[in-house]
């Protein structure tokens, strides 16, 4: 028999106390799935939220957006900055009126050039504000995973329809991601530990700093 | 506990990692022993107290943030339970998705068939050396030694498995797997061996967590840039979309499921979940249960092969392990529902004082003393100790994510241990006799006022003590006491006090 079979086996085994073969009808799940959590104001409570991780975070109107990521990346100390080929062509725009070297990954950069690179600059899908966290699904302005984890410098770029109150709902915007197959990562903060004696120290190997610029909706301002 | 040093002096082979100590979990002697050696450790205790205390009030503040907490544990209880009931379904769901999404699915009946099929695909890739994230279930199987054993060195990139590789030691805790080492004892141990492995510590370095981490980074950073496999455990699988999920908060995690080619995550059989959704129940209890924040720093998905990003030949191990043999149990299968947060060590009275290490497992605390002994039976000493290792309080059932009535499986499972050895010993053991013969006195009135007036002599010999302390008599007696003080036997007996009074009316 094989490990497959056998195991499927010892649970069949193991289970046959159980009459109701349905799973849903056996255990009913009493849980409303993808109800937006009350927080008050959704805007805010993402600013403070990223705040209590100690990364940073500033709000700014649509046209602004090119002006606060080239005062991220002076905050953060950077001269060259990895751009995914989604990202919109007025960043890169402001990043290169700004002095700093834009890095395509296009050809396709190693591990060791990754790491040459100060920062990187991208988009988002979803944030929850509750939680404070950021999800990627790794789309054109987000770039493959390895761009948003090598460089030790990330400024991130949400606008503000894209924050929900809190992860039941940016779950459900996240389906049509896990539908295509496509990777996602959450990220909450910087990287961090608390190893030792369970003291918690930012920056481990991931990004150590994580700048978020909140972005208005055009009309709103 | 003092570090220990390497052992490979009369082995002839070199070793390529730092050596684990000697002898097996279930070699180690049974808790009441193990316990001896920790409890004297002060440093061990203090350590201890200040991180499991700090944890604990960290878990209760992010936990009472939660309006509908009450609703989510339901909740997480109630999924458990329909993927546990109905696991043989949920498999086959999530290997039919893995699939099609790309991903070679194994399976795996016990440790020694995970390991080698782990050692086979990073042979097959050529290399001499993996990546690991921290992972319990690899833990389990001791794939670390397996892999050494294949020529293939392993190295822990979870700071704390890092810590805990480099000083030879074990892990204590499943969450923070170093939590008995204070921050001097990291220092010496990274002075001493990161430079026998790789990228030495600074020689300066102070013992500042900060600069302790940042040369852990440099130390990593190396073997991440140049791996080619990496090995993960696995936090869930989502059964529908065949997706794995991973939280962590270093980035070590994303380093190794992102840079190598090939990677090969070990699961328990346990860990499905129906559907996508059910992420939103338990990516909220787990880190708030676990390291008491909001959320975790990082959290990866990945549902099959991407091209061009990632790692492009994915393995997924479905491990046993005697995982059937707990849910044969409809009482213990409760204790499957588990998702190792570790909020029930940190808030055991018993764990904050001895530690993992006298638990003789890699799940040790509350859900350890019921976990080991369904998943390895209870033949051994250690496995018949565990689910004795707890007074009962039930504080780990209050803050359990997924409600697992854990005290109540502490006395089934002692049940089971008694009933084992009834089964197995030729004579009945001292402790049978014993509640045989409580039994017997306790079955007649007549008996029981006997004993009594035999207590009542026993005490006068005994007069002008409060209480009853440690008493000379070897075997259960003076092992009952040592722990315990005992009231004196009152002067008047219930019997006595009672027919007095009819008298009086």
């Amino acid at each position: 028999m094989s490990a497959r079979e056998e195991i499927l086996e010892r649970i069949r085994r193991a289970t046959a106390d159980i009459r109701e073969k349905d799973p849903v009808r056996d255990v009913p799940v009493d849980w409303a799935y993808g109800r937006p959590t009350p927080v008050g104001d959704v805007l805010d409570t993402f600013v403070e939220n990223i705040e209590d991780y100690k990364a940073r975070i500033v709000r700014t109107g649509a046209d602004g957006t090119g002006r606060a990521i080239v005062e991220a990346l002076t905050e953060l100390g950077a001269k060259s900055v990895l751009v995914p080929s989604g990202v919109q062509d007025t960043w890169v725009a402001a990043l290169e009126a700004g002095g700093f070297t834009v890095v395509r990954d296009e050809p396709v950069l190693s591990h060791a050039e990754l790491n040459e690179v100060d920062a990187v600059l991208t988009g988002a899908r979803v944030a929850a504000a509750e939680t404070g966290t950021i999800c990627l699904d790794h789309d054109d302005d987000q770039g493959r995973r390895a761009l948003t984890l090598v460089p030790d410098r990330h400024v991130c770029v949400v606008r503000e329809d894209q924050v929900v109150s809190d992860i039941p709902e940016a779950v459900a915007r996240l389906r049509p991601a896990v539908e295509a197959r496509r990777p996602i990562t959450w990220i909450s903060g910087g990287s961090a530990t608390s190893d030792i004696e369970l003291a918690r120290v930012e920056g481990v190997h991931g990004p150590r700093n994580l700048f978020v610029v909140l972005e208005a909706q055009p009309s709103s301002r | 506990m003092s570090i220990d040093h390497r052992t490979e002096g009369s082995v002839a082979k070199p070793r390529l990692t730092p050596a684990p100590p000697t002898g097996s979990y279930l070699g180690m002697p049974a808790f009441p022993k193990g316990v001896k050696k920790e409890l004297e450790n002060q440093q061990l205790r203090r350590n201890l107290r200040h991180a499991t205390t700090t944890i604990r009030g960290k878990r209760a503040l992010r936990a009472a943030e939660v309006h509908d907490w009450e609703e989510l544990r339901v909740a997480g209880e109630q999924i458990k339970n329909r993927v546990g009931r109905h696991l043989d379904h949920y498999l086959v769901q999530a290997e039919e998705a893995m699939t099609r999404a790309g991903i070679t699915v194994h399976w795996a009946r016990d440790a020694e068939e995970a390991n080698r099929i782990v050692v086979e695909i990073a042979k097959s890739k050529g290399t001499d050396e993996v990546v690991k994230i921290k992972s319990m279930v690899t833990q389990e199987t001791e794939l670390n030694e397996a892999l050494e054993e294949a020529g293939i060195a392993a190295w822990e990139t979870d700071l704390a498995e890092l810590i805990v590789q480099l000083g030879h030691d074990r892990p204590s805790h499943i969450l923070v797997p170093a939590i008995h080492r204070n921050r001097s004892e990291v220092r010496e141990i990274f002075l001493e061996e990161m430079g026998n492995w790789g990228t030495p510590a600074p020689p300066d370095i102070s013992d500042d967590p900060p600069e302790l981490a940042a040369a852990a980074r440099t130390h990593l950073r190396e073997k991440f840039l140049r791996a080619k496999v990496a090995i993960s455990g696995g936090n869930f699988i989502v059964a529908e979309t065949g997706s794995v999920v991973i939280v962590e908060s270093e980035g070590n995690g994303r380093m190794c499921l992102t840079l190598p080619e090939t990677l090969i995550s070990v699961v328990g059989i346990e860990k499905l979940l129906p559907t996508f959704e059910d992420l939103e129940v338990f990516l909220r209890l787990l880190p708030r249960s676990s390291t008491g924040e909001r959320m975790n720093p990082y959290t990866s998905i990945w549902t099959g092969v991407t091209e061009g990003d990632g790692p492009q030949d994915l393995h997924v191990v479905l491990l046993d392990n005697g995982r059937t043999n707990v849910l044969a149990d409809p009482v213990g299968r409760e204790a499957l529902r588990c998702i190792r947060c570790s909020a029930c060590m940190n808030v055991c009275p018993v764990y904050e004082r001895v530690g993992g290490h006298a638990y003789g497992s890699v799940y040790p605390g509350p859900i350890g003393s019921i976990l080991t002994p369904q998943l390895r039976g209870v033949a051994s000493p250690i496995d018949q100790s565990l689910p004795f290792a707890s007074s009962l309080c039930g504080a780990c059932n209050d803050v359990c994510p997924v409600r697992i009535p854990i005290s109540d499986i502490l006395v089934h499972m002692r049940h089971k241990v008694v009933e084992y050895k009834r089964k197995t010993h030729k004579l009945p053991t001292g402790e049978s006799l014993l509640f045989k013969g409580i039994g017997w006195m306790m079955g007649k009135g007549q008996r029981l006022a006997g004993a009594q007036v035999a207590t009542q002599a026993a005490a006068r010999l005994m007069k002008r003590r409060k209480y009853i302390g440690p008493l000379p008599i070897p075997g259960y007696p003076s092992a009952w006491t040592n722990a315990r003080d005992l009231p004196m036997p009152p002067a008047q007996t219930f019997r006595e006090w009672w027919d007095a009074r009819e008298e009086q009316r």
